[in-house]
């Protein structure tokens, strides 16, 4: 025994041999948490309403990702007593399930955003965007207002459909082959909106978010995903005892 | 971080005439305390109050600026002169200018941001006596502005630190060699065991 501990030179004189234990050692630890979630057969429980993005909301969130909003705000409550009364029902799993990359963030700077759809009007946000400290004084917030200025970018919203679809996200041909004429449908309250609520549900909101109903702007698509954002989930009907959500 | 500090046993002295030595002993402190500190956040009761506030910030900065920062600044004041082969720095006094700066402006954020954060995870969970959230978001931001000042303050003097110590390499480098460093070979290794 006295004799396997004097060999340790032979690890520390050379750098490769050094690397391959340091690896065995290190991917015990990953091997320990990760080979489990291969024999799962699913570690976020489904909940009804859940769906993915509009290709609009889409948009939105790529803004949001582009401007940095998560620097600052989060999206995940916590099942805190004061969280919940603060911003709504804790976040589910499921609820952030067709989010890739996640957004729940890591510093509130300003506050949770997994709830704020519906919590405010879209005048409220397009007039708090273009200048936080005309509804809200204290708000250290950065003003947003050239999203107002600035035409949505359209012809490539096929392609991010088609991407999400690569990591998971369940967007059917159909969706994919309609994605820009549903976008354009979602911001245009006299567009006729069948199809795109067959495609994703009765609730989708249909309007013309930025009050100016004569262009398609980032502003659009910004209120569009905010105002969506925790609304998918009817929790006057969520039981969080349910057999079915406490797998 | 024991390790490191007792190092030093029968030598404190050094922190009296080696600057660089302060650097680092310096680092070894910020570098316990933020690693402690790391775990202690991790606890479900620590992280209800910590998680989402300016406490992770400060956190994270004790860990860059106070230990990577610090052992940085340590390990270049000594490798500058061995690398352009100079027998001394341009100034020990900067050195001196650059550690009493950084040491009190990362003092002076990390301070800020732990009373700042605790004060806003205290604000966001507190209840009047009717049992209402007592503190609207806002609220909570608007509260923070004196700390946020005090934050820039020491984090501009971190910076100049920094600065001072740019100035101070650069014309180290710009030190005329002595004339015996060409002539003499290197001093051969010395195997470590």
């Amino acid at each position: 025994m006295k004799n396997i501990w004097k060999k340790h030179g032979v690890l520390e004189r050379r750098s490769i041999v050094l690397t391959v234990a340091i690896l065995l050692v290190v991917s015990v630890g990953g091997l320990v948490e990760i080979a489990p979630l291969f024999y799962l057969e699913s570690t976020i429980e489904k909940v009804k309403g859940v769906r993915p993005y509009t290709p609009l909301e889409l948009a939105g969130r790529d803004i949001y990702i582009r401007e940095g909003c998560y620097n600052c705000h989060s999206q995940m409550i916590r099942p805190l007593r004061d969280e919940v009364e603060r911003y709504g029902h804790y976040s589910l799993a499921a609820e952030s399930m067709y989010d890739h990359p996640f957004q729940w963030g890591s510093k509130r700077t300003g506050p949770d955003l997994a709830r704020v759809g519906g919590k405010y009007s879209d005048d409220w946000h397009r007039d708090h965007l273009i200048d936080p400290r005309s509804v809200v004084p204290e708000s250290v917030m950065p003003p947003y207002a050239f999203l107002s200025g600035r035409e949505l970018e359209t012809k490539d919203v096929q392609a991010k459909l088609a991407a999400m679809t690569k990591v998971g996200v369940p967007y059917t041909q159909d969706m994919i082959d309609n994605a820009k004429a549903d976008l354009m449908t979602q911001a245009d309250p006299f567009a006729p909106a069948r199809d795109l609520k067959g495609r994703y549900g009765e609730a989708v909101l249909q309007r013309d978010f930025d009050g100016d109903p004569a262009r398609l702007t980032e502003m659009d698509a910004l209120i569009a995903y905010m105002q969506m954002l925790g609304t998918l989930v009817d929790f006057s009907t969520y039981e969080a005892e349910a057999p079915e959500n406490l797998r | 971080m024991i390790n490191g500090l007792m190092t030093l046993s029968g030598a404190w002295d050094k922190l009296r005439t080696d600057p660089v030595i302060r650097m680092m002993v310096v680092a070894i402190a910020f570098y316990g305390m933020s690693t402690f500190e790391g775990p202690l956040m991790s606890i479900r009761a620590v992280n209800s109050l910590s998680h989402y506030t300016d406490w992770t910030i400060g956190h994270v900065h004790s860990g860059a600026l106070g230990w990577v920062g610090f052992i940085s600044f340590g390990a270049m004041y000594c490798l500058v002169p061995w690398l352009w082969k100079k027998d001394r720095l341009y100034s020990n006094q900067l050195v001196e200018w650059h550690f009493w700066i950084a040491t009190t402006g990362i003092l002076l954020y990390i301070c800020a941001m732990w009373v700042s954060g605790i004060m806003e995870g205290l604000m966001w969970r507190e209840y009047t006596s009717q049992g209402f959230l007592a503190n609207s978001f806002v609220e909570t931001v608007a509260a923070k502005h004196v700390e946020n000042v005090i934050r820039m303050v020491g984090g501009l003097m971190y910076l100049s630190g920094a600065l001072i110590m740019s100035y101070n390499l650069w014309r180290t480098v710009r030190l005329p060699s002595p004339a015996s460093a060409a002539a003499t070979p290197a001093p051969a290794l010395i195997p470590a065991e």
